[in-house]
């Protein structure tokens, strides 16, 4: 029993590193930026697995433990109870106090059980789509993807979905959203008849253990570029990284196989403003007075490095500048190599599509624990008060 | 009657449950200090002689909570919503259940004495929150559209208030305990309860509230799988109340299966409650994560 408790102690203190120090399964571009910026503390902390906490072996051995007492204490205790139930014994508040008891503790068993089932077969991926684009669930349509340990891309279900229009509305006075819609074409399975359908913020799309959800929004600016003859060489909507509430968003376009190299550096701004402090940035997140500022680099975009780029960012370093400008929809710039014609703008939506088949196995624990929770301490109270007035007696 | 009135008749109401906490204090103070009496020498108590200022004190306590209800509610009628959008709004109704959870005991428990801690404790939140955190009423982000935001935050805020309570009580337990092993209680603390008891209020209160964090928790896992698509991340504001929950449980396990009491318990139910505030306080203001979304 002491272990138990030492034990429990020492989960919650394991606990708090993983809210200290960004871990690499919520924030792994916040751990890149802190190996850059504390490099040698880095790497020790990365060595005590202080950026994958909860799935060190450090923090799975207290649980791990935790679960070996559990269960060392409370199955022979249920093995004894249900004995003594089937002996019929006339039951008394003790025994539904014992029941609740162990009901608690055999359900956080069952949480656990999800929680594996969850993080071996299930997946998560994340796409970015512009409006109007379609998706279609295959590996290589994500921008991210992660399969659990026992599952593959075979697991994928097959659907895909047409993203028709996407609403935000925004409060006027503070800037902040109010509501997002996302109207989407789904045919799952892959074939069948397209069927409109709705995404919120709260409410996703769901078809059995897999759900679709959207997370994120921004903007998607229409640019043309074409070479010194007049010839088309980039045509599209590149989606752009916002960088503040206001939707101020910051974009990379590269042309790799234009000699010299060419690479645009660029900010959209939904409501275009200039202020002295910061430059051009946006005030306010809807595309009311949407600008493209840009400049415009030649020479070599140090793609063959092998060391991976940021698709929202270009390596300038072999590069010279050849251009800068700041454009209004419609409006075209010229330079010596080309021009470039900044068309309109899309919005652009994240969606999340996660598969957990181990969610409803811990939820039904997480529900019977709280009944058991509740039968032992309330009654357990009950109990306590009666002997206490008894031993005042 | 328009939203921004609504808005203003709300931070009316929490000024005016101000002032009559500040006439709360004063009454218990006056209830404290001018029962002293100095009788051969030796300084002691005469409660009798201020039992008006205390059950004035009382009655303050009572009103400023009917002023705090009207502002907390009158705050979620301006926005059409449950006021629960930002720290603010989390900080009065937090006040709100702590006065609330301190008349509720006081019906069948002595524990006026607890009346001016109590009073300067309200006093302090409601302060930082008009001058340090408060912001206009306005709608909800859309991940707070939710009938979770009801009932996963109503839990967590209750559930808060009473932690609070039952960490003041062991808090007083453990200053007691200190007097009585040296020199003995002075004056002003005789007519607090015996070690025992209030030993047992600080358990008693733990024991109802954890099944209700618990609840709070799995409300949040369960909101938190319909807006950001999964039910646990291990965002810092999780990690916290995930911490909170098993420091609890450790303390009712300390208690419950070996017994512990006394000074090592009130220890562990303050460090249990110490990781609930630091949740509230650190991840609301300097912390990361995704329940970082209102500014403050």
């Amino acid at each position: 029993m002491r272990t138990a408790i030492y034990l429990l102690i020492l989960l919650a203190i394991a606990s708090i590193p993983g809210s200290i120090y960004p871990q690499r399964t919520q924030e792994p571009l916040k751990v890149a930026e802190y190996f850059a910026t504390h490099k040698n503390l880095a790497k020790w902390l990365d060595k005590v697995y202080f950026f994958n906490v909860y799935s060190s072996p450090w923090f799975s051995a207290i649980y791990i433990l935790l679960f070996i007492s559990l269960i060392g204490c409370v199955l022979p205790r249920s093995i004894k109870h249900v004995r003594s139930i089937f002996n019929k014994k006339p039951p008394n508040k003790g025994y539904l106090y014992e029941t609740g008891n162990l009901l608690f503790h055999l359900s956080l068993i069952l949480v656990l059980i999800g929680i594996a089932t969850g993080s071996l077969f299930g997946m998560k991926g994340q796409a970015i789509i512009n409006v109007g684009d379609r998706f279609v669930n295959t590996a290589t349509s994500y921008d991210s993807l992660g399969f659990g340990k026992l599952a593959s891309e075979k697991s994928l279900k097959p659907f895909a979905l047409t993203i028709t229009d996407f609403q935000a509305k925004y409060n006027p006075k503070t800037n902040s959203p109010e509501d997002y819609r996302l109207d989407v074409n789904v045919s799952y399975p892959l074939g069948s008849k397209e069927i409109p359908k709705t995404i919120k913020v709260n409410s996703p799309l769901t078809y059995g253990s897999t759900k679709i959800y959207l997370q994120a929004n921004g903007y998607s600016p229409m640019v043309v570029i074409k070479n010194k003859e007049g010839k088309v060489i980039f045509e599209g909507g590149v989606p752009f990284l916002p960088q503040d509430g206001n939707l101020t968003s910051i974009g990379a376009i590269k042309l790799p196989d234009t000699s010299p190299q060419l690479g645009i550096v660029a900010s959209f701004t939904p409501t275009y403003e200039m202020t002295s402090a910061k430059g051009a940035i946006s005030s306010y997140p809807e595309a009311l007075d949407p600008h493209l500022i840009f400049s415009v680099w030649s020479g070599n975009l140090g793609l063959d490095s092998g060391v991976p780029q940021s698709v929202y960012r270009v390596d300038t370093s072999k590069m010279t500048r050849i251009g800068l400008s700041n454009l209004k929809v419609g409006e075209t710039f010229k330079f010596s190599e080309g021009s470039i014609t900044f068309a309109g703008w899309k919005p652009w939506v994240n969606i999340e599509v996660g598969r957990d088949p181990g969610k409803s196995i811990s939820l039904v624990g997480a529900l019977l624990a709280i009944m058991g929770l509740l039968a032992s301490l309330f009654i357990g109270n009950i109990r306590g008060k009666r002997e206490e007035v008894y031993e005042s007696n | 009657m328009s939203q921004t009135n609504l808005a203003y008749l709300s931070n009316y109401s929490i000024y005016s449950a101000m002032a009559l906490f500040t006439i709360a204090f004063f009454a218990h103070a006056i209830e404290v200090s001018f029962s002293v009496r100095n009788v051969e020498s030796k300084t002691a108590f005469d409660f009798s002689r201020t039992e008006k200022s205390g059950r004035i004190g009382t009655a303050m306590i009572f009103l400023g909570f009917l002023f705090l209800l009207a502002g907390v509610i009158l705050r979620g009628a301006s926005a059409h919503r449950v006021p629960w959008g930002n720290m603010y709004e989390f900080s009065i109704t937090g006040a709100l259940a702590f006065s609330g959870a301190y008349l509720v005991a006081l019906r069948k428990n002595k524990i006026r004495w607890l009346g001016l801690p109590v009073a300067i404790s309200i006093l302090l939140t409601l302060g930082t929150a008009v001058t340090l955190l408060y912001r206009p009423s306005a709608p909800l982000v859309p991940a707070l559209k939710s009938t979770w935001l009801v009932i996963h935050v109503s839990a967590a805020i209750i559930s808060g208030g009473i932690f609070l309570l039952a960490n003041c009580i062991a808090a007083t337990y453990l200053i007691m305990e200190r007097y009585e092993g040296s020199s003995g209680r002075p004056a002003w603390a005789t007519r607090l309860p015996s070690l025992d008891y209030l030993d047992q209020l600080s358990y008693r209160l733990v024991a109802f509230v954890f099944p209700l964090w618990t609840f709070a928790i799995i409300a949040g896992a369960i909101w938190a799988e319909s807006a950001w698509g999964r039910y646990w991340g291990w965002d810092p504001k999780e990690t916290w109340a995930f911490i909170t929950w098993v420091a609890y449980a450790a303390y009712l396990h300390a208690r419950v299966t070996i017994g512990w009491r006394g000074k090592k318990a009130a220890w562990l139910c303050l460090l249990a409650g110490s990781t609930f505030l630091f949740n509230y306080v650190y991840v609301n203001v300097w912390g990361t994560g995704r329940h970082t979304y209102s500014g403050l």
